[in-house]
């Protein structure tokens, strides 16, 4: 008996698989997806291979969910074959949304990172080099590294984007049956999130008070049920698009901003620096000078450590995407 | 504006002085900053020309988008430049471009681009003089660091 079901495929690029581990969390309502869904392809979960996708015919998958970024020119082979072989393309995730957690290491370039991690750090461990001062390394070696990270919407077309590190399973079952009925949702669209921020969701209280200076979150405990950003704690809640229900906040954890940054016209990484910057207020004497200021908000911001893994962690790869001019001259 | 003050500055008839002109962004509040530029014009104090004035409402209007735009469309430099601390027409706009600035500082080379591409300043109505100064020397800085010459 055959009964037909149109086809889902997932598959991993540059992902740590708890994108799959999302899909796998929807316990029960798999038998759902299982009853209306076909799933064609997915390694993580099927014993399929590149050459079953190979064999499909053109836009015969329904539809693509793909995780992961774009290092590698295989991820990019991949990411291409699959949308030739889909008729939907879904960004699944943070890393194929925006780059996700791997594209901080746009930070360096491609060659930096190899010879970090074949040099400098294989270096650590005695009896790695050979005589000749070579480095074999055991690896197995990698199709060639793309310059930077990408999103997959940077190099392929993408239909739809379900945001998240990784997507909570509640939220991806709807996006799933979103795109299982008709009419679809108008192409670009956000599934599996709210145009809200987190702040929305969270049921920690807004008192309208500016702390005077930002504290690392291992730092202090903070008060149940009040704003951690104004307990100085860098929440990155207000700039984040909600649909997780605020999960970080609810357990004392600062959001990180895995959902992805809510404006979406805003380059990703000013926008949450603009909220964050919003937020605190150190104690100005008046009158004050330039560099009095300068020194009193340096003091403020120290506790941010790094400024790109707090202010954009999962969005990196848009962060200055396309950009053609001379300031580029400067990037590693 | 003679070679003088602007040594490195790329000469556009004879093609001479740089590699290629620059193209620096400048944020300016029009209560403070802008008002100190146009005194610059009264006063003709040369001011480079590789300048593209932006007037703002307030330094605080100065969304860091805007700055990374810029940035991305190929600006060699960027400067905002507001209100002295106390001056601003809305209290406190001011201050937060200077927590932008702060932060700015050390996101932009996370980025890929020199923090030395990017300038806050306080700059009041009456400082014509300070904005010729502030502008000249910036833009000069920029030549020497395309050079390499810095
Ligand atoms: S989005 Fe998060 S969970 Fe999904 S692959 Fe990337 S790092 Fe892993
Ligand atoms: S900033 Fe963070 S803690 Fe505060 S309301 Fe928003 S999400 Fe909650
Ligand atoms: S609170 Fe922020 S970091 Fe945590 S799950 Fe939600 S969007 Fe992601």
């Amino acid at each position: 008996m055959t009964v037909s079901r149109p086809a889902m495929a997932i598959y991993w690029t540059g992902s740590c698989g708890g994108c799959e581990v999302a899909f796998l969390n929807l316990d029960e309502a798999l038998l759902g997806i299982g009853r209306d869904w076909e799933l064609s392809f997915c390694p993580c979960l099927l014993d399929t291979k590149r050459a079953d996708l190979e064999a499909m015919a053109d836009g015969s998958i329904a539809v693509t969910l793909l995780n992961g970024c774009l290092r590698s020119g295989e991820n990019l082979e991949m990411a291409r074959l699959l949308r030739l072989k889909s008729r939907l393309l879904v960004a699944f995730g943070s890393c194929a949304d925006g780059g996700g957690v791997p594209a901080l290491a746009n930070e360096a370039s491609a060659a930096q990172l190899l010879s970090r991690i074949c040099d400098t750090a294989a270096d650590a461990v005695p009896g790695q080099r050979g005589d000749d001062g070579t480095f074999s390394p055991e690896l197995p070696a990698p199709s060639p590294l793309l310059p930077r990270v990408h999103a997959v919407a940077e190099l392929v077309d993408v239909d739809y984007v379900i945001p998240g590190c990784p997507p909570e399973p509640d939220r991806l079952l709807d996006a799933i049956r979103t795109l299982g009925m008709s009419p679809l949702p108008p192409r670009g669209t956000v599934l599996g999130c709210t145009s809200r921020s987190v702040c929305d969701d969270c049921p920690r209280e807004k008192r309208n008070h500016r702390p005077q200076r930002l504290v690392r979150s291992c730092a202090i405990i903070p008060e149940e049920g009040w704003c951690l950003l104004e307990q100085g704690i860098a929440c990155m809640g207000m700039a984040t698009r909600g649909g997780c229900g605020a999960l970080c906040p609810t357990v004392h954890a600062p959001c990180t901003g895995c959902y992805g940054t809510l404006d979406p016209d805003a380059v990703p990484v000013a926008a949450s620096l603009s909220a964050l910057s919003a937020a605190v207020l150190p104690d100005i004497p008046h009158p004050a000078d330039d560099r009095t200021v300068r020194e009193l908000y340096r003091a403020a911001l120290s506790a941010v450590a790094d400024p790109l893994g707090t202010l954009c962690r999962y969005d990196g790869a848009r962060n200055l995407a396309g950009g053609t001019g001379q300031s580029g001259a400067d990037r590693g | 504006m003679t070679e003088a003050t602007v040594p490195h500055r790329y000469h556009p008839t004879t093609g001479t002085g740089g590699s290629r002109p620059l193209r620096v962004v400048v944020f300016l509040c029009t209560w403070c900053s802008f008002s100190a530029a146009d005194k610059a014009g009264t006063k003709r104090l040369p001011v480079p020309a590789e300048l593209s004035v932006i007037r703002v409402a307030c330094s605080g209007r100065v969304e860091p988008t805007l700055v990374l735009e810029a940035f991305r469309q190929g600006a060699d430099g960027v400067m905002v430049m507001g209100c002295h601390p106390g001056d601003c027409h809305y209290q406190s706009g001011n201050l937060q471009a200077q927590c932008r600035a702060v932060l700015l500082d050390r996101l932009l080379p996370q980025l890929g681009i020199d923090a030395a591409r990017f300038r806050f300043h306080y700059v009041a109505s009456t400082e014509a003089d300070r904005y010729h100064h502030l502008t000249t020397e910036f833009v000069q800085s920029l030549y020497e660091f395309d050079t390499g010459a810095s």
